[in-house]
């Protein structure tokens, strides 16, 4: 019965002068400063359906979900484009090994394009870190000062004269910088570092240290990673699964009493997860006195793996809840939504009027062609863990790579800040890669490298 | 422009959208009485003030409504002024001695005991000073000796540092002992009325003195003190102009400029059009939140240049691509044909044929933008990179997280500016959702 309301209205946009490209409610998912999923939330593409004849480029559009602003895209997506519903089987011998040579030039040219973009966003970066060169001047400082209290402190050199000490320091002070590199003008240094950071050679940290005392920028990351790991990998894949789960069972039961709750509790996916947290925090630790107030284990660390692990869950468990209260309800929204608009395709309908089940209809018709989709936004949320959420970690004082984020910015120091974020860079690249030909695995209707990159 | 008109007018049969209008309404009047009442320079000099302006207020004393809320009273905090309070009885009881004497009356109805007392004491004179000796009445008629002063010109007398007062209660500190009943264990304050009786000796003709007694309170004001004794109403009502300001100038940047260069990426198509397309591939992988945290530790945190760095990195968000899909369905259209026939410029047909197409779909992106805007900038001030001239509401959220303010019990210290943002945001997010659903059919039914 309801699909057969639902029809009228989604066949109509074009005649209504509203573009029919997305639901803005995906489109628009709020909350931009979730500060946790900032940019790189969840990402849920959504497919003009060729139906509502638009042109065929333009036809993906990519939209984030779940707390995020508008704000990825995919590189990939605007490059494939969707054939129709030809089958490709139909494709000869000799058509066949002309893709392939199609497929090689599209993915070099996709590669050459994603490392450029990635080039030059970490170029920017490293200009931004370093203040545009101003933080050699912050750096050259703190090399003088070190010298100076070095200089009065030891015993030796206070034999020396006046002049023989400044000289002394100034030939100190050289040489520091030249070890550091300071001699040479920074517009130089930031192409080497540039080259460093796109080849992953890390380096070492201006101050940071990890906890095993190495200042080697991959150890300090390293020795966070696991943290925000285990906290963000539990809370964002309970919320992606719980999310989704949810969804299919409320479209299901559209209209039901679950839906209209949960639709009036999307507006609440308007605070970020920190903003949560500090509520929970008051509840459960400040007046209840049941949960701790942050940290990731008690002090001192219990040395009985079980102890530890109790420990870690009963840390774990304010930060995960936070988590998913600021995303969950806007999360279900926007793929209940989703799984709605495309669960009202003809081929839906007509699943339905053949009898078959429901459990098939939905595995088979409503799924399968959603599944571009929910990968994509899957995919992202795994690179999204890399960031951390320096926030909700902040609040939660929980040591992980968003504190050592913020830490570094805090410290002036950039080869962490670099390093984390063209690590960040290669994933997002690396992801947007992978899940083109993902698409054309599960969706026969893409078809990787038909007509190039251009448009 | 009929469209929206009759879109907005089907926002009545949203209730959420009605609450959420008159909250925005309510919010905006709210601003606008506030930047009226406290003017700007004002609320600067208010919130950068130390103790010499709110020397009179306690500190993290809760709001006066927790009294009303509360079985067990707090102590309000209670001025008396020689000047203005009471009466003196002058006598000169010889040629160079001249006696004041007059009392403080204090009503104490309250369960606990006040946190702080101060006697603050301003003396004129040219050589020898007055000399004040002061006696604490309690409501069931016990005299205690509080202590003698010679005061400076400007002195104070804190009740809790005089250790012989101290011993005199039997080693409680003062603050208690005043206030306990007789041979309670543990003190309990003994309601009544109390009074301090100040007697003094001038010995110069044109010599006097002023006093002032600050009984501070735990509660204080509608919204109770912070560390540093100001009063949090300022902050409270100055972070709604701000935070409207910010989400609403944010908001209708971005999403103005994104779709200007949307439209005329589409149109002009080419060169322009990729360039646009990869620029804002390259701002994607830059990611937001950590730029801002780079830009407020090594350049300056004024929140307009923020809102200039969120507005700027926001410019080229994926939006542009949204947008874009939506414009190239436009172009094609046969009114657009049209007008290129009668001879359109290119920007005539940009701004008033490509883009008042796409202002329906803006609206309710716009509204849904505000709150994330809002809570970005409380978001940056949690991080300690608030405006570090102007009261937020992230920023009394930061001076409690870092006072410990939950740790320690002062609830309300977060939960007023964390309530405040909580209804801004889900006020704009109601009627955004409302304004989606009214203004994209596919919606509507779903």
């Amino acid at each position: 019965m309801r699909r057969q309301r639902i029809a009228p209205t989604v066949n109509r946009p074009e005649g209504r002068g509203t573009p029919s490209l997305a639901p803005p409610g995906i489109l628009a998912a709020a909350s931009a400063a979730s500060g946790d999923l900032l940019r790189h939330g969840p990402i849920k593409t959504q497919r003009l359906r060729p139906r509502a004849g638009g042109p065929r480029e333009g036809a993906l559009s990519v939209q984030q979900q779940g707390g995020g602003i508008l704000a990825q895209e995919s590189f990939t997506l605007q490059d494939t484009n969707i054939i129709g519903t030809e089958a490709i089987e139909s494709a000869s011998r000799k058509a066949a090994s002309a893709a392939m040579v199609r497929l090689f030039r599209y993915m070099g040219v996709k590669l050459v394009a994603l490392f450029l973009t990635i080039v030059v966003g970490v170029y920017l970066t490293i200009l931004i870190a370093n203040m545009g060169g101003y933080v050699d001047q912050i750096r050259r400082a703190q090399i003088r000062e070190g010298i100076d209290l070095f200089v009065s402190r030891n015993p030796d050199l206070r034999q020396l004269s006046e002049e023989e000490r400044i000289r002394f320091i100034e030939e100190q002070v050289a040489l520091a910088e030249k070890r550091v590199g300071l001699d040479q003008p920074f517009l130089f240094r930031s192409f080497r570092y540039l080259a460093d950071a796109l080849t992953l050679n890390l380096g070492f940290a201006e101050q940071l240290v990890s906890d095993s005392g190495s200042r080697q920028v991959r150890l300090v990351i390293l020795e966070r990673l696991p943290s925000t790991l285990v906290l963000f990998g539990t809370a964002n894949l309970l919320l992606f699964f719980l999310a989704i789960f949810s969804a299919l069972a409320l479209s299901r039961r559209y209209g039901s009493f679950m839906d209209k709750v949960v639709m009036a509790l999307a507006p609440t996916s308007a605070a970020p997860g920190w903003f949560y947290g500090l509520f929970l925090i008051l509840i459960f630790a400040g007046v209840l006195r049941l949960l701790p107030f942050g940290g990731m284990v008690e002090a001192p660390p219990p040395a009985d793996p079980l102890a530890y692990g109790v420990s870690l869950l009963e840390h774990m468990a304010l930060p995960v809840t936070a988590t998913l209260l600021s995303a969950i309800f806007i999360s279900i929204y926007n793929w209940r939504t989703f799984f709605l608009i495309f669960s009202s395709e003809d081929y839906v309908e007509m699943a339905k009027a053949k009898g078959l089940p429901d459990k098939m209809i939905e595995r088979r018709y409503v799924l399968r062609p959603t599944l571009p989709n929910i990968i994509t936004s899957f995919a992202l949320l795994l690179i999204s863990l890399w960031t951390g959420a320096i926030i909700l970690e902040t609040v939660f004082n929980w040591p992980g790579l968003g504190r050592l984020y913020f830490r570094a910015i805090g410290l002036y120091d950039t080869p962490v800040i670099v390093a984390i974020t063209v690590v960040y860079a290669y994933l997002l690249g690396f992801t947007v890669f992978l899940l083109d030909f993902i698409y054309a695995l599960v969706d026969p209707r893409v078809r990787v490298g038909e007509g190039g990159t251009g448009r | 422009m009929n469209v929206i008109k009759r879109n907005l007018r089907e926002l009545r049969r949203y209730p959420s959208a009605v609450i959420g209008l008159i909250v925005i309404l309510f919010l905006l009047g709210m601003s606008a009485y506030t930047v009226i009442k406290i003017p700007y320079n004002e609320a600067v000099r208010l919130w950068r003030g130390g103790e010499d302006i709110w020397v009179e207020n306690p500190k993290n004393a809760w709001p006066v409504w927790y009294n009303w809320l509360s079985s067990t009273k707090l102590p309000e905090t209670l001025v008396v002024d020689s000047r203005t309070d009471v009466e003196k009885i002058i006598e000169q009881t010889s040629a160079d001695i001249r006696e004041e004497n007059f009392t403080f009356t204090i009503d104490f109805p309250y369960d606990e005991f006040p946190p702080e007392m101060i006697l603050y004491i301003n003396a004129e004179y040219e050589e020898k000073a007055p000399f004040i000796s002061m006696t604490w009445l309690t409501p069931d008629g016990r005299e205690i000796r509080v202590g003698d002063i010679t005061p400076r010109s400007s002195d104070s007398y804190r009740f809790a540092q005089d250790t012989r007062l101290q011993r005199r209660l039997g080693g409680l500190p003062a603050e208690q002992g005043l206030f306990a009943a007789p041979d309670s264990d543990p003190p309990v304050p003994l309601k009544g009325t109390y009074q301090l009786q100040i007697e003094g000796l001038v010995f110069e003709d044109n010599s006097s003195f002023e006093t002032k007694l600050v009984m501070y309170g735990d509660v204080h004001g509608l919204a109770g003190t912070d560390h540093r004794r100001r009063d949090l109403t300022v902050a409270l009502l100055w972070g709604t102009p701000i935070a409207m300001a910010f989400g609403l100038l944010a908001a209708v940047g971005t999403t103005v400029t994104t779709m200007a260069i949307a439209a005329i990426g589409v149109w002009f198509g080419g060169a322009l059009d990729s360039a646009i397309q990869r620029i804002t591939e390259v701002n994607l992988i830059l990611p937001l939140l950590p730029i801002l945290i780079m830009i407020g530790t090594f350049y300056s945190r004024s929140i307009w240049v923020m809102l200039g760095v969120v507005i700027l990195l926001s410019i080229f968000g994926a939006a542009i691509k949204n947008y874009r899909a939506i414009f190239l369905q436009v172009r094609v259209l046969p009114y657009i044909e049209a007008a290129q026939a009668y001879g359109a410029s290119n920007l005539r047909v940009v701004f008033t044929y490509l883009v008042p197409r796409v202002l329906p779909l803006i609206i309710p992106n716009l509204v849904i933008l505000v709150p994330g805007f809002v809570f970005l900038e409380a978001s940056l001030a949690v991080l300690g990179l608030g405006d570090p001239v102007l009261p937020t509401w992230g920023k009394i959220i930061q001076d409690a997280n870092s006072q410990g303010a939950l740790f320690n019990g002062y609830y309300y210290w977060i939960l007023e500016p964390s309530v405040l943002l909580m209804i801004a945001g889900l006020a704009f997010a109601m009627v955004g959702y409302a304004l989606d659903r009214i203004f994209n059919p596919r919606l509507r039914e779903l």
